[in-house]
């Protein structure tokens, strides 16, 4: 921790230094003379006390060699600097990890930003005037919006996160205005000149919740995980809901009178506004996904489409006064299925992180500014009020989840409990968007400092207070469960695989609701939409969609974790030592063992539905690492469970494999990929994956070597760890190769006639399927230790990539 | 689902799929639309690709052996019949069921097969007894990478431990149903079947 401090001294030396440059050159104010800080030269033609300077008396007009003229860049400059300072902050929290496990990352921030306001209060700066409406709706919002609309998980969107963020923001929103206006009422607080639609307004503000703390808890802890994904949904669709309830809402406040037929049309004006916003957004949507059919040779600039056409659709939007944040979320989600399959790779992993940091980076700043904000401006202070408030926003939002799990409970696979609900009620945190809304009201509210200063409140006390104290708090709960938890590891065990075998059920019989309504539209898109907007648009089946989305041509990576683990799975070599030592004496278990137990399980069993991309937070990448984890070991397990049979019967299909593996791309156009086994799947990815024009990364180049016979390296090296295996070594020749297998002479050669570059992997599997077929000792313990014996030729070790040949009907 | 799906479905088949499994009409069909749309190679039967090729078992851990469970030993094809047999067991126990005597052949969803159906995802071999080995393999697929070996035996040497009351080392099938006695397995493994 000497190395922290030393590390923070550093942060705050040069936090200073900035700060202190900064209300130098900020002239707004300017009561204090600036003094010169280290080597700052002020402006010809005052003699300069130090520094760098070549100045010859004033009067004679040399050439200057040395001026400075800071008007011209103070803008940029300023926000350059605050950028800057926002991001230095956002270093330094993570540097000493510890600190960012217990308070949340947002309580960092803010803190920053009142030591900052501090500060600048104290030297009687203002915090720089660019947090105006104008500002804040058109640069800020938008990125931050866009960041959660891209990566919005659709499926369990549509299932049940929309109910609770429409209907409970609605809730909320409605609650506290309601019960706000009634305290307004009594006459002991001084508040009655705050009308009904005022306090509707600022409820709405303070409803939009913003539950990013209590993800990375969620995800430490064991939670349900359907939980995590709606927490994270919601967090993402409350802030447009708010922003729309929030305009609609302003537009009534001003008014002096609402009549019934205002509601009425309020209503009407919500629907128009989303319906609207989300119409505009599709709209943009295919425009920008058939743009990118096109973009194939200015690979450079395509992630600029992407950025351009939401940006547009959200001032367009903005134009005719509609949604706008609809517009860009809708923009977002529609665009980024077709723009995937279109633009390179480098350009998908370009846009991903780009919006992601864009997006955080907006809301840095807003936390910031927040902290900035709350020392300097002028507050008025009610304590009826501000502590009403509190307290209803906490009862409400407490009442609304318990409302509506019960509505939404009957239809979840798992439902919820009340630890759950507790959570989701919790973990409430106000963030970035209400304190912006707050901020940004019209001047016309009379008491507008009074909701600013309650916001702020509310956004401090909910950060703080409980996104310090919800860990703690769950994990006491937690531990309570475990404590009165009878339940033996058996139980939990076996709980785990029926719930595993539910989902995995439900989601065969295709059991979310509208699968008709999916099915339908699926078919839609792969006969017409796809065709006009997705440059090769051969029909795709979703598992090779899922491959892809996993961007599993990175599993070099993934295999260097999991190669531990792949070879710590049993084999039936083992299992017949086992047979063997069948007396051994039975082991004790003490109580903290079996704890122990429990706990690594709740920890590290896999959750239900780990989606295709799993979401660990709203700052950071989507992370799909258990799933890979997953998939890698299936493909394992498969390989090792091979039984003899009916590899006759897959001869003639496996044509279109090789057919498909070994053709230059270009004619694979004519392969109906959806049509035959998914094993045609892969290669037609992977082939596409091999055309030049797609990403250069390297796991990809090598694809196309697979004709060559580079790969026979890599499978050697499989077949060195197994040295009973006296077969074949797959080499080129392998066709002809003294393969004793005789059952199945005929499809080797029909294999060998069909292509004569077959000597890729293709059919080192075959060999290797073969061979297990025969002898599955020998086999069973080498794959795994020949993952990770696998020589370091990295590009080629794509075991997935060379895996088309798993033959599923071999299990 | 409508009148594609109906056609090449018979009454008569429809019938003995509901006595034989307890759908309703509409669930049957609605299920058989499913599986038409997976039967990819349209000819009545699903193989185990066509199972492998949603995606969402791809990334369920225990993907596979579910998928293997629809498949009789040593066949590669499942019917509807099949299909609609294997999903019976996740029928919901209906209140009016649970009063049937012991006369009445049993029925697909009731709780002893419902155990059975999880007791076989871990018995590979069919020799009714779940032992170390297997229990590693189903456990190993369900955990992450990391946990090690050592603790994960040990997690597995105490299920074994609790529940084996014969001394063998292994879980016998009335083994399972014992420890999971207190468990409500009628809900755990029961699926709203939508209309």
């Amino acid at each position: 921790s000497t190395f922290f401090g030393s590390f923070f001294s550093f942060h705050s030396a040069v936090l200073f230094t900035l700060v202190a440059v900064f209300s130098l050159l900020d002239g707004s104010a300017g009561e204090i003379p600036p003094k010169p800080a280290g080597g700052v030269t002020i402006v010809p033609p005052v003699q300069p006390d130090g520094g760098p300077q070549a100045y010859p008396e004033a009067g004679k007009s040399n050439l200057p060699v040395f001026t400075m003229d800071y008007l011209r860049i103070q803008i940029p400059f300023e926000i350059t600097l605050w950028v800057l300072l926002a991001s230095f902050a956002k270093i330094g929290f993570n540097v000493y990890h510890k600190i960012t496990v217990w308070v949340p990352e947002t309580c960092l921030l803010i803190s920053i930003g009142l030591i900052v306001g501090g500060i600048m209060h104290s030297v009687h700066e203002e915090p720089p005037a660019v947090l105006s409406s104008n500002v804040f709706f058109l640069y800020m919002l938008p990125p931050i919006v866009l960041d959660s609309g891209y990566f919005l998980p659709t499926r369990p969107f549509f299932e049940n996160v929309l109910w609770f963020a429409v209907v409970g923001t609605l809730w909320n929103s409605i609650g506290i205005g309601m019960s706000l206006f009634a305290i307004c009422q009594i006459e002991a607080f001084g508040l009655q000149d705050l009308n009904l639609q005022e306090n509707l307004l600022f409820a709405t503000i303070i409803s939009a919740v913003d539950p990013v703390a209590v993800l990375s808890v969620f995800e430490d802890v064991s939670v349900n995980e359907q939980l995590y994904i709606v927490v994270f949904g919601e967090c993402l669709f409350n802030d447009a809901v708010t922003v729309v309830l929030y305009n609609m809402f302003s537009f009534v406040a001003d008014m002096p009178v609402v009549e019934p037929v205002d509601v009425f049309l309020g209503v009407a004006r919500f629907f128009v506004v989303g319906l609207g916003g989300m119409g505009f957004g599709i709209l943009f949507g295919f425009v920008a996904a058939f743009t990118t059919r096109f973009t194939s040779k200015v690979r450079e600039i395509e992630p600029l489409f992407i950025f351009m056409y939401s940006y547009l659709a959200y001032l367009v939007a903005e134009l005719f006064a509609i949604s706008s944040i609809m517009a860009i979320v809708t923009c977002a989600l529609t665009m980024k299925y077709y723009v995937e399959e279109n633009v390179s790779q480098r350009s998908c992993t370009t846009i991903r992180h780009v919006v992601k940091m864009l997006g955080s980076m907006s809301e840095t700043l807003i936390f910031f500014f927040l902290g900035v904000v709350t020392i300097t401006t002028d507050h008025e202070w009610n304590w009826a009020y501000i502590l009403f408030t509190l307290l209803f926003a906490f009862v409400w939002r407490g009442l609304g989840v318990l409302v509506l799990t019960q509505i939404i409970n009957p239809f979840r696979t798992i439902p919820f409990n009340m630890k759950d609900q507790f959570g989701l009620a919790y973990g409430g945190l106000r963030g970035a968007i209400s304190f912006a809304l707050a901020f940004t009201l019209p001047d016309t509210i009379g008491r507008k400092p009074l909701f600013v200063t309650a916001t702020i409140v509310i956004i401090l006390f909910t950060v703080f207070v409980q996104g310090i104290s919800i860990r703690p708090l769950i994990e006491f709960i937690n531990v309570r469960r475990t404590n009165r938890n009878l339940d033996t590891i058996n139980v939990e065990i076996h709980c785990r695989l029926m719930e595993h075998t539910i989902a995995g059920i439900e989601d065969l019989c295709g059991q979310w609701s509208h699968f008709y309504w999916k099915d339908k539209f699926m078919k839609f898109n792969n006969r017409i939409l796809r065709r006009i907007l997705i440059r090769d648009s051969r029909a795709e089946s979703s598992i090779v969609a899922l491959y892809k989305k996993l961007e599993l041509q990175n599993a070099m990576e993934i295999l260097d974790t999991v190669s531990g683990d792949i070879s710590a799975a049993p084999s039936i070599v083992s299992l017949n030592e086992e047979k063997k030592t069948s007396a051994k004496p039975k082991r004790k278990f003490l109580a903290a063992d079996l704890r122990n137990m429990h706990n690594i399980l709740s920890k590290n069993m896999y959750k239900i539905r780990q989606r295709t991309v799993a979401f660990t937070g709203k700052h950071s990448l989507p992370n799909d690492t258990h799933s890979r984890e997953i998939l890698i070991r299936r493909h394992a397990s498969i390989r090792r469970s091979l039984r003899p049979g009916s590899f006759q019967t897959s001869a003639h299909s496996c044509r279109p494999i090789l057919d498909s593996n070994f053709l230059p791309p270009e004619q694979l156009s004519h392969l109906d990929a959806q049509e035959t086994m998914s094993e045609v799947a892969f290669p037609s990815r992977r082939s596409r994956f091999g055309k030049p024009t797609r990403s250069s990364s390297k796991a990809m180049m090598p694809l196309r070597r697979l004709d060559t016979l580079k790969e026979a390296p890599s499978v050697d090296a499989l077949d060195k760890d197994r040295p009973e295996d006296g077969r074949t070594r797959p080499g080129m020749s392998r066709i002809n190769s003294s393969y004793s297998d005789s059952r199945v002479p005929a499809s080797r050669r029909h294999f060998s006639s069909s292509s004569e570059n077959d000597n890729g992997s293709a059919d080192n599997f075959r060999n290797v399927h073969h061979e297990t077929e025969e002898e599955e000792q020998p086999q069973l313990s080498s794959p795994p230790p020949g993952w990770a014996a696998e020589p370091s030729d990295s590009s080629t070790q794509n075991p997935l990539l060379r895996r088309p040949q798993w033959n599923p009907k071999k299990m | 689902m409508g009148s594609r799906a109906s056609t090449l479905l018979r009454e008569e088949e429809i019938e003995e799929i509901k006595k034989e499994t307890g759908f309703s009409h509409s669930q049957i069909t609605r299920l058989y639309s499913r599986f038409t749309s997976l039967d990819k190679g349209e000819n009545g039967t699903l193989s185990r690709e066509d199972f492998q090729r949603i995606p969402e078992l791809a990334i369920n851990p225990l993907g596979d052996r579910i998928i293997n469970a629809f498949f009789p030993e040593g066949e590669d094809q499942v019917n509807f019949r099949g299909f609609m047999r294997t999903l019976a067991h996740f029928r919901p126990i209906e209140d009016n069921e649970k009063n049937k005597n012991a006369t009445t052949s049993e029925p697909l969803n009731s709780r002893t097969n419902k155990l059975l159906f999880a007791f076989r995802l871990y018995d590979l071999d069919r020799d009714d007894k779940i032992s170390r080995d297997e229990l590693l393999q189903v456990l190993r697929m369900m955990v992450g990478v990391n946990i090690s070996d050592e603790q994960l035996g040990s997690i597995a040497d105490r299920t074994i431990q609790e529940a084996d009351t014969n001394g063998d080392n292994s879980i016998s099938f009335n083994e399972f149903i014992k420890v999971l006695e207190k468990v409500d397995v009628e809900q755990k493994m029961s699926i709203r079947f939508l209309h």
